[in-house]
Formats: structure tokens, C-alpha cells, sequence
């Protein structure tokens, strides 16, 4: 299991121990170990099936695991029902009780610790300051828009101090802009509670903005582990480029150290230690193809496609028999003839997946 | 101008069909006059009459006892078993629905003679083996209303309970009964409707002795039509109406 790229920060608060869990022998985890530190923003990330939500739902007590352990600051926590479970979760379809009032909602929890009126009142208020919905006690659920309701659920988790919050891709059903918001909302709730995050989504690009660590996920197995930027730049294997962002990427051969053959052109690159003549993955991110006049250029090929996208242009260029993604600045027409180059440090050379240890990477398309 | 005037006819004519019967009935019900044929004049004796018959006033008692007890028994089981089949798997639920289904759509008379045949085998008929009946028949009902509405909960929201520190029990008193409290209150009201209604079931479970008011109504029938069972027929027609009213306007169902 790679630890690389888990920042030092303190102590572990959550350990996985060997969890394996299947449904109806459908195999969702199997074998998983993962650590979670005190006050980390740790996202789990993959595609739907890939055993994310299954690992929050044994967290959150409301799935056991077939084998395995789970330990919660130093306590075995595998069979401990959830309502004695020292975290709280904030749910994918927010599960508001419709019953009951905004400031009743939000003190569902307090209640039940037997919180006294004063305690509860003076916490409904900070909660609701803190989603900044102040004045909202007495409103009903129905009343309220998606993302107001999502807010709620946080306020109803975040009263009750847990040392955890769990996170179900919260911010699934919000439009993108309520969506953005409510990513740079976390990120300070974070912040100012001091807390451990734990989040589940499979919106890369949510993942890369609020985490201190991710966890790429596939088929029940973790692909890797590491910092925003350790995932993004240096994707430990194809499936991981191609989840954390749109990427081209090419079967290649090694010739030797620091070179490397792509659609049968020969690029000088950085990666070594791969031996020689080894088929390997070949990963070059959009932004990274430079488009030259077609002379100076490693292939020459032609643009087939030009959509603007705001900051950059989105080209699709046909060339060696590969359409490659190109981010560009720069205007260029449909049908013009270019030149592609890309500098050695930008081609990031991976693996084929073959390896025991790189178990279940597939890519969908 | 024409279309209009055929399609007021039209559904004058559905209204006539459905409710001229029972008009003619609460009419005679108050009819001062021992004929079917002859406008007698306004009274209210046949009501009297009719607290004031033995017979009448046993069968109501038996009656309410029935529907009551019916009603609650088989609310209880009903809603229980919707429980387990929300929690089922997808083709588990198809094969207990419908096997749930089944008695509710087979003639009451073929039901009501197996029950017969059954209950002879092991007890004397009589006011328990109504009872039973009466709580097997209703059962699907209650199934039928409080299932749709189980689905529609969002079982999240238990789990949400539960997340906050909720017992299952207080999760459930707190958070999932109130939300089905209507489905499963109106499926009461369907078993007691159900079961004031029945005649065939019971006529074959009830043995000598017992009787419901719809099975004293037909007894006394064959004996000769009284005007005090037109008063009794009345009375029943509009403690039904009142009950489906009472289903439909229950309380706690607001406008989402």
C-alpha cells in the first residue's frame, strides 16, 4: 500500500484494516487498508462502483464489513452501532426530517445527548451563522432550495461536535455555481472547526479544490493515494490520468532510459529505470502539447475540431493516427496543419498495469 | 351548444344510475307509510324503531366490536408486513405483493366458503372465526396503502436518526412514523370500510347466533321487508360516507 504523498500532519484517527466486504457476491472491497490523520481533508474518489460510498457507510456504522477492522482513535469501531459513533454524516439526498422545523432538525442531536434549552438554542444560532443562514429556525424543509437544505444538513452534523464528518458527494445534486460555493463554504467550515473531513464524491475537479489528500478508487481498490498535486501531476497509472482529468494517453515502448517511442516517433523524456524496449503507458495532459509550425514539430497532423472554452481553446489534432486533446490560447482554425511538440518533462511515462499490486485498472470509456 | 347538452345528460345520467337507488332508500327510510308505493307523510318512527330492536341493536354492537378490532389487528399485521416487504429485494416484492393481491381480487363468495371449510376443521364458527376472517381480508388494504408510502420515505432519513445519536426505536418514533402516520392511518380507515361492508365472508364464517348488521339486514329481508331495515340501510350508508370523508380529509396532510 502506498503511503506516499500523505502529508505529516498528526496521528491517525481512523485505520482500515484488511476490509473486505462484497454484496451478494459482488466484491466491492476487498483487502482495503487505508489510515485517515486528525484534521485532514481526505477525499475518496472514482467512478460509481468503485466502493467510496460502501467505505463511508462502515464508517458511519451503517455497513459491516464481511472481514476487517476498522479502528476510531485507537477503539475497535467494526460492529459499534451508529448512533454510538462519535461522527456525523452529512447525507447525498440531504434526508432533512420534512416533520419537523429547520432549528428542530438542528437539534435532533442535541437532544438526544440531553442538551439543555439554553446550550441548544445558543448552538442552533452559531450553526446556522456558520452556514450562513441566520434566522432560518423556523422555517420548514419544504421551503427551502437544495442547496439552502444541504447547508442545513451540515449544520445539523456540525452541532453535535464530532470529531468526524463524514461527507456523501454533498454537493451532487447543486447546480455548478451553488456547487463552487458551497466547495470554498467547506473548505473555511473546515477550517474554522478544526475537524477531520472525510468526503466522498467523484467530481475529480471538487476533489483536487478542497482535499489535503485523495484517494483514487477503482473496482473496490485504491489506485493511489496523495496530495491534489501528486495526483495530478505524477497519476501513478493510466486509469488515475485519465480520472483525474482529460488526458492523452498513448501505448508507448521505453527504448532506453530517457527516451521513449509514441505513434512511431522517438521523444526524448525524463522517466528512468524502465529498462529497454518496455511497453509502457504514455500520459501527456492537454495543456502540456505545444502546436508549432509543422517543420519544427515531433508528427504533423491537422486540426479536426475547435471548441472555445472560456480561458482556452479545446482542439482535437489528427496526427500519427492518434487524435490528440490540445488546450490552446491560441486561435487555431479547423483544418489547419501543425506541428506537434511537447517537452520532455511534460511526458509522464507509467507502468502498463500488470503488476499484482496495481489490481482492477480499467478504464471506461 | 348540442355536445354540451348530450354530455350534461350523459353524466346526469351516470349520477342517476349510481345514487337513485340509494335516494329511493333514504326516502322510504322516512316515509310514514308501510308501502313501497305511497308517499305517507315524514317520520322518524322507523329510526326509532330501529334503537329500540334487540336484534338490531346486538348485530350493531357485534358489528362495531368486529370492524373495530379488525381494523386495528389487521393495520398492526399489515403494516408490519409492508415493512418487510419494503425491505425486500425487487423480485422478492413482486411475488409477495401478488400473493398478497390475490385474495383481494378472488369472489368474496369463493373466499368466504374456504374460509368455512377451513375454520369447521378446527373451531365452531362463530364471533371469533368473523374476527379472523374479517382481519385476513383487510390485511392486503392496509398492505396496498402503506406500502407506496414506505417507499416514498426516504430511508435515509431513518439513517440520518440514527447518525445523530438515535436509538432504532426513537429513530423510528421520531422520524419514520410520523411520515407514514397518514398512509397508515388511511389504510385503517380502508380495513374499517372493508370490513363494514362484507357480507359473504362473514355470512359463511359467522355460524348460528352472530350477526353483523349487513347479515341480520339480509336475514330479516327474507322474512319480509320492514320499513325499520330501510332506516338501518340508511344509517350504514352514511357511516360509510363519513368514514371514506374522514380518510380523505385526514388530519396532518399538508400541501407540499
Amino acid at each position: 500500500m502506498s503511503e506516499m504523498g500523505q502529508k505529516k500532519m498528526s496521528k491517525h484517527l481512523i485505520d482500515f484494516i484488511d476490509i473486505s466486504k462484497s454484496f451478494e457476491q459482488t466484491p466491492v472491497l476487498d483487502e482495503f487498508n487505508l489510515y485517515i490523520r486528525e484534521n485532514e481533508f481526505l477525499t475518496l474518489l472514482g467512478p460509481s462502483g468503485c466502493g467510496k460510498t460502501t467505505t463511508l457507510r462502515m464508517l458511519g456504522g451503517f455497513e459491516t464489513p464481511d472481514s476487517g477492522q476498522i479502528f476510531f482513535d485507537g477503539k475497535d469501531i467494526t460492529y459499534l452501532p451508529a448512533n454510538e459513533r462519535k461522527l456525523n454524516t452529512v447525507f447525498q439526498k440531504y434526508s432533512l426530517f420534512p416533520h419537523m422545523s429547520i432549528a428542530e432538525n438542528i437539534a435532533f442531536g442535541l437532544k438526544i445527548s440531553r442538551k439543555s434549552k439554553s446550550y441548544i438554542d445558543d448552538k442552533i444560532k452559531y450553526a446556522l451563522k456558520l452556514v450562513n443562514l441566520d434566522g432560518y429556525e423556523k422555517r420548514s424543509v419544504h421551503s427551502l432550495s437544495g442547496g439552502q437544505q444541504q447547508r442545513i444538513a451540515i449544520a445539523r452534523a456540525i452541532v453535535n461536535e464530532p470529531k468526524v464528518l463524514l461527507l456523501d458527494e454533498p454537493l451532487g445534486a447543486l447546480d455548478l455555481k451553488l456547487r463552487q460555493n458551497m466547495q470554498y463554504e467547506l473548505i473555511r467550515l473546515k477550517e474554522e472547526l478544526g475537524i477531520t473531513f472525510v468526503y466522498v464524491t467523484h467530481d475529480q475537479e471538487e476533489a483536487l479544490t478542497m482535499s489535503d489528500t485523495i484517494v483514487v478508487m477503482n473496482q473496490g481498490y485504491i489506485q493511489q493515494i496523495g496530495t491534489p498535486e501528486d495526483i495530478y501531476n505524477e497519476p501513478e497509472n493510466a486509469f488515475v490520468a485519465d480520472f483525474i482529468g482529460h488526458s492523452n494517453i498513448i501505448d508507448g515502448i521505453m527504448i532506453t532510459d530517457r527516451l521513449v517511442e509514441i505513434l512511431g516517433v522517438k521523444m526524448p523524456c525524463v522517466d528512468e529505470g524502465f529498462g529497454e524496449n518496455t511497453p509502457v503507458d504514455v500520459v501527456i495532459r492537454p495543456e502540456d502539447v505545444e502546436l508549432v509550425e509543422p517543420a519544427d514539430g515531433y508528427m504533423e497532423g491537422d486540426v479536426t475540431s475547435l471548441i472555445f472554452k472560456g480561458v482556452h481553446y479545446e482542439l482535437d489534432v489528427q496526427a500519427n493516427g492518434y487524435e490528440w486533446l490540445v488546450h490552446t490560447t491560441k486561435y487555431v482554425p479547423v483544418g489547419t496543419h501543425v506541428g506537434i511538440k511537447v517537452i520532455p518533462f511534460n511526458i509522464q511515462i507509467m507502468h502498463k498495469p500488470e503488476s499484482s499490486d496495481e489490481r482492477a485498472v480499467e478504464i471506461d470509456e | 351548444m348540442i355536445k354540451k347538452g348530450i354530455s350534461r345528460l350523459y353524466l346526469f345520467l351516470i349520477f342517476a344510475f349510481l345514487y337513485l337507488p340509494i335516494i329511493v332508500l333514504i326516502a322510504l327510510s322516512f316515509n310514514n307509510s308501510r308501502t313501497k308505493v305511497k308517499w305517507g307523510g315524514f317520520t322518524f318512527q322507523w329510526y326509532l324503531g330501529c334503537f329500540q330492536n334487540e336484534a338490531i341493536m346486538s348485530a350493531f354492537m357485534t358489528t362495531l366490536q368486529i370492524t373495530f378490532l379488525s381494523a386495528i389487528i389487521s393495520t398492526l399485521i399489515g403494516t408490519l408486513a409492508a415493512f418487510g416487504i419494503a425491505s425486500m429485494k425487487k423480485k422478492g416484492q413482486a411475488v409477495y405483493l401478488g400473493a398478497t393481491n390475490i385474495p383481494m381480487l378472488n369472489a368474496d363468495i369463493v373466499t368466504g366458503i374456504s374460509m368455512m371449510l377451513l375454520f369447521v376443521k378446527f373451531m365452531d364458527l362463530g364471533f371469533v372465526t368473523v374476527l379472523i376472517a374479517h382481519i385476513t381480508f383487510s390485511i392486503p388494504y392496509v398492505i396496498l396503502n402503506v406500502l407506496p408510502k414506505l417507499k416514498a420515505v426516504n430511508r435515509s432519513t431513518y439513517e440520518a436518526a440514527l447518525d445523530l445519536g438515535a436509538s432504532p426505536s426513537y429513530a423510528f418514533y421520531k422520524v419514520t412514523w410520523p411520515e407514514i402516520r397518514p398512509a397508515v392511518f388511511s389504510g385503517f380507515m380502508m380495513a374499517v370500510t372493508m370490513s363494514l361492508d362484507d357480507f359473504s365472508i362473514t355470512y359463511f364464517t359467522k355460524g348460528a347466533g352472530v350477526n353483523t348488521l349487513s347479515t341480520m339486514l339480509y336475514t330479516e329481508l327474507r322474512k319480509g321487508v320492514k320499513p325499520e331495515l330501510y332506516a338501518l340501510s340508511t344509517i350504514l350508508f352514511f357511516a360509510v360516507l363519513l368514514i371514506l370523508l374522514a380518510g380523505n380529509v385526514r388530519p396532518g396532510r399538508k400541501p407540499n
